[in-house]
């Protein structure tokens, strides 16, 4: 087992690059513990993988690097089961994630995978070239492990919304039964009881994007959705089953692209409701770029 | 479909009809009582049309 070492060293390096991953914070997605045992166990066949893949080549068992690269292809499906097991969760949340939030998780939960292969493979290559080293081929092979963990994982960062845009507190008033936020009609609520609520304990934003390029991001319909989902599941939302004049609504200003969000909050906190809005994560499928475009350089 | 008129609660019988159910109310505050009675059972929204008449809708 001349390989034995780099197998196991470049093993537990994409296995402990998944688990680094792995986050627990305010969305509890995946679930702890089931959802992480899954992932975990998906990390170290990952990690496997990209150990093996070096010494088959060394070894000159093409056949075998085939074999595993088909095997990294069935990741694939990882993206599939979490886009159908948050499709099936989807009916039990007060506030819907929508379609594109979904897609978003799901791509970045097979991207993971896909990072914990490199970290392995990286770590596996590095510890056949120090093979004489000793001892500090495990050292080098745990820098360059943990280096290229903390740089993948920098760049797959997104942006959020204070990235892209400011976010600032705004009135509301009612005109008739019609709530409105500057000039945008957000909601026509027709219980008297309803709007003392809103009048009561209503926080209203406006989302002012930062140039053309976030005013198109802002206008993607599954960004607005993931707002109003990620504000409500980071400060609360005050509703109850079937009230739905007390969804969070997020609207558009469509003379300025700003974004209207009137929500009535569980607790009337208004740092932390902007706080949350700055928070939310800009969605890999709403980003836009119109400014890379003639056209839309003209139109700028 | 995903939106629909599930009732419609009015003070003025001249100004409604057609095929939603129709609820007839004394005074204002009734109309907004049984307004929301019926949007509670159905776990929709109530919306004002500006002239006396709520509509019950299923978003």
């Amino acid at each position: 087992m001349k390989y034995l070492f780099t197998l196991i060293i470049a093993i537990l390096g994409g296995f402990l690059a998944r688990l680094y991953m792995l986050r627990r914070d305010y969305r509890q997605y995946p679930s702890y513990p089931q959802g992480w045992a899954i992932h975990l166990f998906l990390g170290f066949i990952g990690g496997s993988i990209g150990a093996i893949i070096v010494p088959a080549l060394l070894e000159g068992e093409y056949s075998a690097v085939s074999f595993l690269l088909l095997a990294a292809s069935q990741f694939r499906e990882v993206r599939n089961v979490e886009r159908q097991t948050l499709s099936a969760m989807e009916s039990t949340e007060m506030v819907k994630r929508g379609t594109a939030y979904i897609e978003g998780i799901a791509r970045v939960f097979e991207a993971r995978n896909y990072l914990a292969i490199w970290v392995a493979l990286s770590v596996a290559v590095t510890s056949e070239l120090l093979v004489g080293l000793g001892w500090w081929r495990t050292a080098v092979c745990g820098v360059v492990g943990v280096l290229l963990t903390v740089v993948l994982v920098r760049l797959m960062q997104g942006d959020k919304i204070s990235d892209i845009a400011t976010v600032e507190l705004t009135d509301f008033r009612f005109e008739g039964a019609l709530v409105v936020v500057g000039e945008t009609v957000m909601m026509n609520v027709g219980l008297p009881d309803a709007r003392k609520v809103y009048e009561e304990r209503g926080l209203a934003a406006i989302i002012r994007p930062n140039g053309p390029n976030a005013k198109a991001t802002l206008a993607n319909l599954g960004q607005m959705q993931a707002i109003a989902h990620d504000v409500s599941s980071m400060i609360g939302v005050y509703m109850d089953v079937g009230e739905q004049e007390f969804i969070p609504m997020v609207r558009r200003n469509p003379s300025v692209g700003s974004l209207h969000v009137l929500m009535v909050a569980s607790e009337k906190d208004e740092v932390a409701f902007l706080e949350a809005i700055r928070r939310v994560p800009v969605l890999e499928g709403a980003i836009r770029k119109p400014l890379t475009s003639a056209a839309g350089k003209l139109v700028d | 479909m995903d939106k629909q008129i599930l009732a419609v609660c009015a003070m003025d019988k001249t100004k409604v009809g057609g095929g939603a159910p129709i609820f007839y109310a004394a005074d204002q505050d009734e109309l907004s009582e049984i307004a929301m009675m019926i949007s509670r059972v159905f776990g929709a929204a109530v919306h004002d049309l500006h002239n006396g008449v709520l509509i019950i809708v299923k978003h």
